[in-house]
């Protein structure tokens, strides 16, 4: 699964402060195309300010300040002409807790395209996303009910539909299962297999079990720093870094 | 010696004084408001029926009724509706998802909780000077409208910035991260979301101009009409001008006419919380919450 492929999105000495704290300090990581690329390293190091830095989430958090460059396609995403909306629709995110919209199912799924314009053939942009997420054949009875009686990983997996209306190209998932059960863990890690087909994942995790078993890379930070970044398997099993080593081993973190 | 138990039953002993003053102070308050209705409703209430609601003011009691008064107040409650909760609710959208904070921002707040404080009387004045002199609306019920605009607009602008800062700032970042713009993420999540805090603080806002008489007799607006105005630009009077005139009188006939003008005032204020009672129910049953 690690064989060649494009580098989609990348991060290019990247440093990202808040005030004058640095939280990310020049981390350089190529994200491939159709790959699943994980972050993963102890707590408050720094994983959801890089991965927010991706589709410029970061914008709404105050004296926030990037430098260096994140390309997407070969296009700076924070150039001063670069339209941060226009970004969001490429490049989606799923956040750590299932947020639903306090909407219905199919209002949930419906309104991005909805803002979007895309008001024609709406029936089926949902049932596509919902089919994406594994989660069609659950509420394909139910659409019109409120998305807040799900159950927490079916939320999730509303999230995911969600994010995958718009058919965006990357998909940014900060610890997507943290608050799941380990069989609803397991559904989504699943699907992330199906989703890889048609997108390009990076997801933050800190259960290093299911880095080793979805990604095809991995980065490994440690305050704000970027310590390791290879193949999965090599990265597990052969680090080439002490601090990696002794981290994805469970000695520390 | 001081034990450790008797210290815990004197720390009780103090709770429970503290407890029985809360209640006896509200008490007292809930008694005084009853008082207050009770004694209105046994003075107003014979004077109370469809002639009363339909006759215009006269020198006679048994002839005189409240009607111009009533009509006045619907105008003014309507056309100050009109007015002032677009641009509050504007001005706080403004306020809370647009201005970068900052000095500005601070300034413009500080100066609406201070214009919040600014007694009704000094609107009147400036009512009287911009929007009847000025502007030469005269003593038109929309002259009166824009004046109580400006003095509930603060209340408005407060009570819906206190709303929109407690919608939960995930849902923004959903929204957002969907690839919307902060209009649409306004418009569909924020507003919805906030709509009964807003709603909660127009109905009151809006009782207040109801009950509001000071600014009303500085623009000029008249104790004697036999008209019920027709157009925004009519002379007004309004429901409280009205028992005030009343009470005002040496007769005790009128007394009890302002009694019944009061249940009158009262009932339009029930009927306007009932209604946004309403609205926020339908509300919260349509979006599933
Ligand atoms: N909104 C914020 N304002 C200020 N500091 C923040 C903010 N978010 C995160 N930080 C700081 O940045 C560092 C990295 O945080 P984060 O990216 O959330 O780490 P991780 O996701 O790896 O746990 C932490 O030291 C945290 O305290
Ligand atoms: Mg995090």
């Amino acid at each position: 699964m690690t064989q060649t492929s494009e580098v989609l999105l990348q991060a290019n000495a990247v440093s990202i402060a808040y005030g004058d704290q640095l939280a990310v300090k020049t981390v350089t990581l190529p994200i491939y195309q159709h790959r699943i690329t994980s972050i993963i390293g102890p707590s408050g190091c720094g994983k959801s300010t890089l991965l927010r830095s991706f589709n410029r989430m970061n914008d709404f958090i105050d004296q926030v300040t990037l430098t260096g460059e994140i390309s997407f396609n070969d296009q700076n995403i924070y150039a001063p002409d670069a339209d941060p909306v226009a970004v969001r629709l490429n490049i989606g995110m799923v956040f750590q807790k299932p947020n639903p919209f306090p909407k219905t199912i199919y209002d949930n799924v419906a309104w991005a395209p909805k803002i979007n314009g895309l008001k024609d053939n709406m029936d089926d942009r949902v049932e596509q996303a919902l089919k994406q997420a594994a989660l069609w054949d659950e509420v394909k009875d139910r659409l019109h009910e409120s998305a807040l009686n799900l159950s927490g990983g079916q939320q999730q997996r509303l999230c995911i539909a969600r994010a995958l209306a718009m058919n965006p190209l990357v998909l940014l998932m900060d610890e997507p299962c943290s608050a799941l059960d380990p069989v609803s863990t397991a559904r989504i890690e699943d699907l992330l297999f199906e989703l890889k087909e048609k997108l390009t994942i990076v997801i933050v995790t800190h259960n290093m079990q299911q880095a080793a078993r979805v990604s095809d890379f991995t980065a490994f930070m440690e305050n704000g720093i970027l310590i390791e970044y290879g193949p999965t398997e090599t990265l597990f099993t052969n680090p080439e870094n002490q601090r990696t080593e002794e981290y994805v081993t469970g000695r520390f973190g | 010696m001081n034990t450790q138990a008797q210290r815990l039953k004197k720390r009780h002993q103090i709770s429970a004084a503290f407890k029985l003053f809360c209640l006896s102070v509200t008490c007292l308050a809930v008694a005084i408001l009853g008082i207050l209705i009770l004694e209105v409703t046994l003075l107003g209430l014979p004077w109370l029926n469809f002639d009363f609601l339909t006759r215009f003011p006269s020198r006679f009691p048994e002839k005189a009724g409240i009607l111009a008064g009533l009509a006045g107040t619907l105008w003014l409650v309507t056309l100050t509706a009109a007015i002032a909760i677009p641009i509050g609710v504007l001005a706080a959208v403004y306020l809370e998802e647009y201005a970068k904070p900052g000095r500005v921002s601070t300034f413009i707040t500080i100066n609406i909780a201070n214009l919040a404080g600014v007694p009704s009387i000094v609107y009147g004045i400036i009512g009287l000077a911009i929007f009847v002199r000025f502007f030469g609306l005269d003593r038109s019920v929309l002259a009166g409208a824009m004046t109580m605009s400006l003095l509930i607009l603060p209340v408005i602008i407060i009570a819906s910035r206190e709303a929109i800062k407690a919608v939960p700032s995930s849902l923004r970042q959903v929204a957002f991260a969907l690839g919307a713009t902060r209009w649409q993420v306004t418009r569909d999540h924020v507003l919805p979301q906030a709509m009964p805090g807003i709603l909660t603080g127009v109905i009151l806002a809006l009782s207040r101009a109801i009950g509001e008489t000071a600014p009303l007799i500085m623009i000029g607006a008249l104790t004697y009409i036999a008209f019920v105005p027709e157009g925004p630009m009519d002379e007004f009077t309004a429901l409280p001008i009205q028992i005030y005139n009343w009470t005002s009188r040496p007769q005790e006939a009128f007394h009890e006419l302002a009694s019944a003008g009061i249940i009158v005032l009262l009932l339009v204020l029930l009927i306007m919380n009932a209604t946004a009672v309403w609205i926020r129910y339908r509300g919260s049953k349509n979006k599933f919450m």
